[in-house]
């Protein structure tokens, strides 16, 4: 179970500062094959952050984060190699507005996974019809509903074919009713197998499928534990009084 | 919904003339009065116009030269030449249209309506059927074009590509002078021919140029941003009537005795580094305007900075400042007027000359009134077609 050879994501000591605001201080997380992550906090305490140093869209100053055995350093080649090995999923979907829906998925895997275009056409269908929306291929993003996009940047992130999904408050940004149609696709994807980091506040879907949750404050890590233990029985004070504050409604 | 017949407005909300005159013109008896007070104001202030326009002018200058005007001393022997260039040209837009523009038949008959309309200008018999020949190619090159595939579309536009290469082997020719296509040394070039020809080098040189010097001032390597911010604000800081005489007059002098480089080469030279610069800020633009999401997203993918901006950023950069850069070409048409100045015979130029000939002395109203006519004519062509453009390719939209 604790074999070290399970360890997908190793993250020790991370500290990162915006000029003078230290944002990350020294943050230590462990990550197995196949583990569904849930982090939660309130807003500014780095939990966003962190999880964009992981594909350092975002650098951190000091400690050590190793992806699938690959140490992300300066090497602009480790850099590549670990953004091949992990999808992105953001808040604003960031979708292409000037490509199609498949272009948008099959954009990367032809320019950077070198595929033929039938193949990465082939793929992105498939991931169309697992994320539900397989009519839309030949639409542009504007012309989508945000739950829609949201779950085209989910196949884009996917068509990489990724180790690990990072999603970065994928929810936020969605109308109510849209919310359900892209946690479906997150918690069957979370059945299948796949690595994710989820930064989100949908507790519903971190008891269905998390296996851990890390509640994040001031820029480091307050308490970790499963679902269980975090709902039914949190240690320390600043957890019980942020989840009392979401969940009283 | 749609199999519904559509349904006309009442009569009384019909479009007509009459019935836009009452409402907007005639609606009260204080509006009756303004209208019919401007418009003895207008008529008033054209008035003069009008008359000189039909009864006093000589028009007889502009029928006398309007091949001096038009093609400056290009020999008339090797005028076919133009044609074929210009052939060419409405062949490859009929084909563009047919395969990228779909639904815009507006613009393309606005198009082909532009060589029938010279056609009603003084020409001979022989010139008329050319141009009508050539909104005929434009249409022959639509019909053609018409539900091509993926190697059209790359051939067409391996024809563009290879079209300004041809339009300086026809214009320049290659033999001697016994031979079939005898060299037309370019101080014949002149005219109108000049003019356009300034405007299509200027903007097809100065947009790859313009966009490098942006991505520079963007860069992260310090002396390629500082060369790109030293050319931009040098060259923004003069004007290009000082770079066009120090490019004709100051440039010589540095040269080694016996190397000469020719005079049009110079101006367009000019011209394209100077427009460059400028180009280069609008580009900044248009790069800045780009969210910060956009670099993220493509980085996330794995994409690296230069896929980034040739996929991503350029495409999206580029769609907004059409409106800019329309507009810079369109100055930039109109700039090498001043090329006239350092001695080149562009259509400014030669309406100098002409007004130089004894017999059409004092003749400068209807020169310059029917260059700038000229002018106006092709910068709004460029404007409405750039417009429709915009439309039809859903610019603006996503």
């Amino acid at each position: 179970m604790n074999d070290k050879r399970d360890i997908i994501i190793s993250a020790r000591d991370v500290h990162k500062w915006y000029g003078q605001f230290h944002a990350l201080k020294g943050v230590n997380m462990e990550v197995k094959k196949g583990e569904v992550i849930v982090i939660f906090g309130p807003s500014g305490s780095g939990k966003s952050t962190f999880i964009r140093t992981l594909n350092r869209l975002e650098e951190h100053q000091q400690g050590e984060i190793v992806i699938d055995d690959i140490e992300l350093s300066h090497d602009v080649r480790n850099i590549e190699a670990i953004r091949m090995e992990t999808g992105m999923v953001f808040q604003q979907f960031n979708l292409f507005p000037h490509l199609t829906v498949i272009q948008n998925i099959t954009l990367a895997p032809i320019q950077v996974r070198k595929w033929k275009k039938e193949k990465a056409e082939e793929i992105a269908m498939q991931l169309l019809e697992r994320v539900g929306i397989p009519e839309q291929a030949y639409k542009f993003p504007g012309q989508l509903s945000g739950g829609q996009q949201q779950r085209v940047a989910i196949a884009r992130a996917l068509a990489m074919q990724p180790k690990i999904m990072l999603f970065d408050e994928p929810t936020s940004a969605l109308d109510p009713e849209m919310i359900k149609e892209v946690l479906d696709v997150m918690v069957e994807l979370a059945k299948s197998g796949m690595t994710m980091l989820v930064v989100t506040h949908e507790m519903g879907f971190a008891r269905a499928v998390a296996d851990r949750m890390f509640f994040f404050d001031y820029g480091n890590i307050v308490e970790s534990g499963t679902p269980q233990e975090i709902f039914n029985s949190p240690k320390e004070d600043r957890t019980k009084l942020f989840l009392s504050q979401i969940l009283q409604h | 919904m749609s199999s519904l017949t559509e349904v006309l407005p009442p009569l009384s909300e019909r479009p007509t003339v009459l019935g836009w005159m009452r409402k907007n013109l005639f609606n009260s008896l204080g509006n009756s009065i303004l209208t019919i007070l401007a418009s003895l104001l207008v008529f008033w202030a054209v008035r003069g116009l009008i008359i000189w326009v039909f009864t006093v002018a000589e028009w007889r200058v502009i029928v006398a030269n309007l091949r001096l005007i038009l093609l400056g001393q290009y020999p008339i022997t090797q005028i076919w030449r133009v044609w074929v260039s210009l052939y060419l040209l409405s062949f490859l837009t009929g084909n563009s249209f047919a395969i990228w523009v779909r639904g815009a038949w507006r613009i393309g008959l606005f198009l082909a309506a532009i060589p029938v309309a010279l056609a009603f200008l003084p020409f001979g018999m022989q010139q008329r059927l050319w141009l009508v020949g050539l909104a005929g190619v434009g249409i022959l090159g639509w019909v053609l074009a018409r539900g091509g595939g993926p190697a059209l579309r790359r051939s067409v536009i391996i024809g563009w590509l290879l079209w300004l290469p041809i339009l300086f082997l026809l214009l320049r020719g290659y033999t001697s002078s016994e031979g079939w296509m005898p060299i037309v040394t370019t101080n014949l070039w002149g005219g109108l021919l000049l003019t356009l020809l300034l405007t299509i080098i200027g903007i097809v040189f100065s947009f790859p140029l313009g966009v490098l010097l942006a991505l520079g001032r963007r860069s992260e390597l310090p002396v390629v941003r500082w060369f790109s911010v030293g050319y931009i604000e040098l060259v923004r800081g003069v004007p290009l009537i000082t770079i066009l005489f120090m490019a004709q007059l100051i440039l010589p002098l540095f040269l080694p005795a016996g190397l000469t480089i020719d005079r049009v080469l110079r101006a367009m030279v000019a011209i394209t580094l100077f427009s460059a610069a400028y180009l280069a800020e609008n580009v900044r633009g248009g790069l800045q305007a780009i969210p910060k999401g956009q670099f993220e997203a493509a980085n996330a993918l794995g994409l690296n900075g230069l896929q980034t901006m040739f996929f991503i950023v350029m495409p999206q950069a580029l769609r907004l400042i059409i409106p800019i850069l329309v507009g810079q070409f369109i100055a930039l048409f109109k700039d090498t007027a001043l090329v006239s100045i350092v001695g080149l015979l562009d259509v400014v130029g030669i309406g100098r000359t002409v007004l130089a000939q004894p017999e059409f002395l004092g003749l400068q109203r209807e020169v310059y009134a029917f260059i700038s006519l000229l002018y106006w004519v092709l910068s709004y062509a460029m404007s409405y077609v750039s417009q429709r453009l915009e439309v039809s390719l859903g610019v603006g939209e996503r």
